[in-house]
């Protein structure tokens, strides 16, 4: 440890570390002019590795212990009762015909009347009405029984990964070494494709709701636990130190200093939980989960992108429901402890009970009446929102597609193919040895060591020259996140005007489905790596967004008028002032952005990217490949946490350079 | 102020409440009018059919299904899966029939020879086409490009971004075993073989290439509902010969013709289900699928909605694959 820290202040000090990068590349370039062409362990579509075949094997035998291994006997067999029931029910209550009635138990006008009374009581008025608005348009689109068997498998998956992650988050909160053991296995979570194991989930816990809600718990479960821990861990150390000087015993102050205080921050937990859940929706089509993710599927075979787009929109729909909802909800938490307690218990005790009771009435009626039970089919706009989206789709592709080739050719051959070239064309351990000592030079020893190993790993999983084509056009998709995150993120952040307009698209392009855009996108740009990156731009960009506006934001009014008063011109304003001190921010925004483009590389691969994305859908496809996907996955969560190790580590660099040398311990 | 305002609230309760109670005197009662019981007659039960995502799937699964439910009585629980899943769920015991199956020689031997819960149930009737496809308005102007011993005149045609200055060869939907990167080598073509990744991919590019007279060539197959929108040509290969494609380093021949069959889980074929004798018996051409496959995606027709006209349209061929007794 001491040994790494004196190597990093060492290379701190090296005065030409800037010559020393440049060198770098020049030795790159060099090689990779001599040698081009050598050591490039190139591995055709259908070619295997004996480790894909191994890889294959232990699969199978997992497969063939199904039935006599008692692991599945008696652990697995009981969670996927314990699932399946859970589902069912929620089912039977919003959105399958249940207990011998031709519809569920509770309609249309009784799911309602029971969201919108959840809204106002946790949140406000405002969202209240959004709720209702939003539910209605369920029906309004005619896609109620969609909507609701979306809703009830996303709400027991969020449930049980709430269960699961707040606890676990709480302790990784308290305990650092806890810390440490469960990140890499919660970025293993979040990179790990979910197409690798959606396949063998239903081995294990068959097929029904039970997969689908264990393959949407696996993605929704990390959001929770790290933000429950960084909510934990934020909490002053002074009020801490105050409670214990009162004589508060650990528990007390876990249950009454750290958790109140930490509260919002665990709503906030509570709000990714859920984005991430309903983004597994469509995926989960794929193992037969009911809902929305069928329709936005089926129509894709027919390549009907106008009902597709009717089902995405009210995928958004919920989203931004659930969205508003839950941060209304982590503001009012916020307002009410900074405040104390505003109303008085009798007032609130009678708005809860007014409320209550109109929802319960509604909840009555649609249990009894057909008319509030179905909704009715005089109301179905969906057709139009079909037609409208056919005909954009259309013209979109038939109007604009000489100048989107332009663009894609240009860039491509521009960029995307250089680089390209340059990490395909260079033997393997020429790009490794550039590589590391990158990382050396812009990170630390450790995030050189996480990269020479990272590497090599590719290497042994057979897939390194796929790794290097998805690497490029990860770059690439990544810059182009960070353009648009920076240019739009400074925008909203200084025009509240500019926010109200733009939130709701990104929004949508965070939440639709992506396969939702694929047929118009791939009208324009063709089967194409471009096509791969612009999907997962139209991903990633909304975070790096929000995130940077966020920032800016933050920075404190105070120094933005002392910058204006000594007579900066706006210009000089975003980029001496707002832009360097949001720079944490910024940086945040660019690791996410990054994971969010990585978390796209398998949707890339079916439309034209090839390399790890499709050697994934591939191995999803064909039984014979299923070694080799499972290598691709593998390989496509070591890319992600070198790049994640590589980028802090230079961010704490800069931070150290910009605090005036590294003073620490 | 607080308290005001939730008498407000609480009044407002009242009036909509008052007034939704009132409107709903004239509404029918759920469970009053006399529910449809499902699964009436005996011994055929729960029928569990796995459905592929392809449409030519769906039209054999939308008619079996048609076909249980009405004049079998079964009860039939559609299973929306991948090929791999689906024949997971024989092992499982949660399908019950496979009824368009291309080929999977892997799968048929792990799940029919090895673990022997799956058996065969014969031909569906249709025949499959796998080759190298061109739109027509390219076959038209270039008419020797359908003889594959002139695609090297044509391979600059074929450039794009993605292909280092070769013609491309658009490959790749996933679910499909190809060749075709051996192919181009051993049949010494100036091609790169660019994975599109998707049927929606290849469709999106053939359809591209006819409206905007766009250069494509690429993998596909047939009976496919796409065909009825675009007529593609097929690129004629070296003919396939038996055994031909025995090495895949070395093949350097067409695809041999796939006998789509159907596969069934060995319970259920033992447990003497009408709807077991109906799927051992379903056999139909390529022209009845590809009609029920426009119907659902030509006219946007449901699959219910296609099978029952086509049902309704076809009764003789229908009456062929019931149980005799």
């Amino acid at each position: 440890m001491t040994a790494v820290s004196a190597t990093t202040a060492v290379a701190a000090r090296l005065p030409a570390r800037r010559y020393l990068i440049a060198l770098a590349i020049a030795v790159w370039a060099a090689g990779w002019a001599l040698l081009r062409g050598h050591d490039t362990l190139a591995l055709g579509g259908a070619e295997l590795t004996p480790l894909h075949g191994a890889l294959s094997d232990a699969m199978d035998a997992i497969d063939d212990s199904r039935n006599t291994n008692p692991f599945f006997l008696y652990f697995i067999n009981y969670i996927r009762l314990f699932l399946d029931e859970a589902v069912t029910a929620v089912q039977a209550l919003i959105s399958q015909p249940a207990l011998g009635r031709p519809v569920p138990v509770l309609g249309w006008l009784g799911v309602t009347g029971l969201a919108t009374a959840v809204a106002l009581l946790y949140g406000n008025r405002r969202v209240a009405l959004l709720t209702a608005a939003g539910f209605l348009s369920f029906g309004a689109l005619g896609l109620w029984q969609e909507s609701m068997d979306t809703l009830a498998l996303t709400l027991t998956a969020v449930a049980l990964s709430l269960a699961v992650g707040i606890p676990l988050g709480i302790c990784a909160g308290l305990s650092d070494r806890f810390h440490r053991l469960v990140t890499p296995v919660l970025d293993f979570m979040q990179t790990m494709p979910t197409f690798v194991y959606l396949a063998p989930l239903t081995l294990f816990f068959l097929i029904g709701p039970a997969s689908a809600t264990v393959a949407t718990m696996i993605y929704a479960i990390p959001p929770a636990i790290r933000i429950t821990a960084h909510g934990i861990r934020q909490v002053s150390s002074d009020t801490l130190e105050a409670g214990t000087s009162l004589g508060a015993t650990p528990a007390q102050a876990l249950r009454h200093v750290r958790l109140p205080m930490a509260k919002q921050t665990i709503i906030v937990g509570v709000n990714q939980t859920i984005m991430a859940a309903l983004s597994m929706a469509t995926i989960a089509a794929l193992i037969d989960a009911p809902g929305l993710g069928q329709t936005v599927l089926k129509a894709l075979q027919t390549l009907d992108v106008g009902t597709a787009f009717n089902a995405g929109l009210a995928i958004v729909i919920m989203a931004v429901v659930l969205d508003r909802v839950t941060s209304a909800a982590s503001r009012r938490v916020e307002a009410e402890r900074r405040a104390g307690r505003m109303r008085t218990t009798r007032g609130r005790r009678l708005e809860v009970a007014g409320v209550l009771g109109v929802a319960g009435v509604l909840a009555y009626l649609s249990y009894t009446y057909v008319w509030a039970a179905e909704f009715p089919i005089a109301a179905n706009a969906g057709p139009y929102v079909r037609r409208a989206a056919d005909a954009a789709s259309q013209w979109v592709q038939d109007s604009l597609v000489t100048y989107t080739d332009a663009l894609k050719n240009l860039l491509t051959n521009q960029f995307l193919n250089r680089l390209e070239a340059l990490l395909t064309g260079s033997p393997w351990w020429l790009v490794t040895i550039v590589a590391v000592a990158l990382a050396l030079l812009v990170g630390s020893v450790r995030a050189a060591l996480v990269t020479a190993a990272g590497l090599l790993l590719l290497v042994l999983l057979g897939l390194w020259q796929d790794s290097m084509v998805t690497l490029a056009s990860t770059i690439v998709a990544t810059v182009l996140v960070m353009l648009l995150g920076v240019v739009a993120g400074v925008w909203i952040g200084r025009s509240d005007r500019a926010d109200t307009v733009l939130r709701p698209v990104l929004d949508a392009g965070q939440t639709m489905p992506a396969f939702v855009y694929l047929v118009p996108i791939l009208g324009l740009f063709g089967a194409t790596r471009f096509t791969a990156i612009i999907a997962a731009v139209v991903f990633a960009a909304p975070v790096a967004i929000k995130l940077v506006a966020e920032g800016i934001r933050g920075v404190s009014p105070t120094t933005v008028e002392a910058a204006t008063s000594a007579g900066a011109s706006t210009w000089q304003l975003i980029s001496k002032v707002q832009l360097p001190m949001a720079r944490s921010a910024v940086t945040l925004a660019a690791s996410q952005g990054l994971i969010y483009v990585l978390s796209m590389v398998v949707v890339g691969g079916l439309v034209g990217a090839g390399a790890l994305g499709y050697d994934v859908v591939a191995g999803f496809s064909q039984h014979q490949l299923r070694g080799k996907g499972l290598a691709a996955g593998l390989a496509i969560v070591v890319l992600g946490i070198v790049l994640d190790r590589v980028m802090r580590a230079a961010t704490q660099r800069a931070d150290v350079a910009a605090h005036g040398g590294p003073h620490h311990k | 102020m607080a308290v005001t305002r939730s008498g407000k609230v609480r009044a407002a309760a009242l009036v909509t409440g008052a007034g939704l109670l009132l409107t709903a005197c004239g509404g029918a009662k759920v469970g009053e009018t006399g529910t449809a019981s499902t699964g009436g007659s005996k011994g055929c039960g729960t029928f569990n059919l796995a459905v592929n995502p392809w449409v030519g799937y769906e039209a054999n699964a939308a008619v079996i299904a048609q076909v249980a439910e009405k004049q079998l009585g079964c009860k039939v629980v559609k299973k929306d899966l991948k090929e791999e899943v689906a024949w997971q769920g024989f092992a499982t015991g949660e399908v019950d029939a496979v009824v368009e199956n291309w080929a999977h020689d892997d799968l048929k031997k792990k799940y029919i020879d090895e673990q022997k819960v799956a058996v065969s149930a014969g031909p569906t009737g249709n025949k499959g086409v796998i080759g190298w496809y061109v739109a027509p308005w390219m076959a038209k102007k270039y008419p020797d490009i359908t003889d594959g011993k002139n695609l090297n005149k044509y391979a600059s045609l074929f450039k794009t971004s993605e292909s280092d200055g070769k013609g491309q060869l658009l490959d790749g939907d996933p679910s499909f075993v190809t060749n075709d990167a051996a192919l181009v080598k051993n049949l010494k073509l100036d091609y790169k073989v660019v994975y599109a990744g998707s049927e929606t991919a290849l469709i999106t590019a053939f359809r591209q290439s006819e409206k905007q007279q766009k250069p494509v060539i690429g993998y596909f197959y047939e009976p496919q509902w796409f065909l009825s929108e675009v007529k593609l040509v097929k690129v004629n290969l070296p003919a396939y010969t038996e055994g031909c494609d025995a090495d895949p380093a070395k093949v350097a021949c067409d695809y041999p013709p796939y006998e789509l069959d159907k596969i069934v889980s060995k319970k259920f074929a033992d447990s003497g289900s009408p709807a077991y004798t109906l799927v051992k018996n379903f056999t139909w051409t390529n022209d009845d699928q590809n009609l029920v496959a426009k119907y659902i995606a030509q006219d946007k027709m449901s699959a219910d909605e296609a099978a029952a006209k086509w049902v309704a349209d076809n009764p003789d061929k229908v009456k062929a694959w019931l149980p005799t007794s």
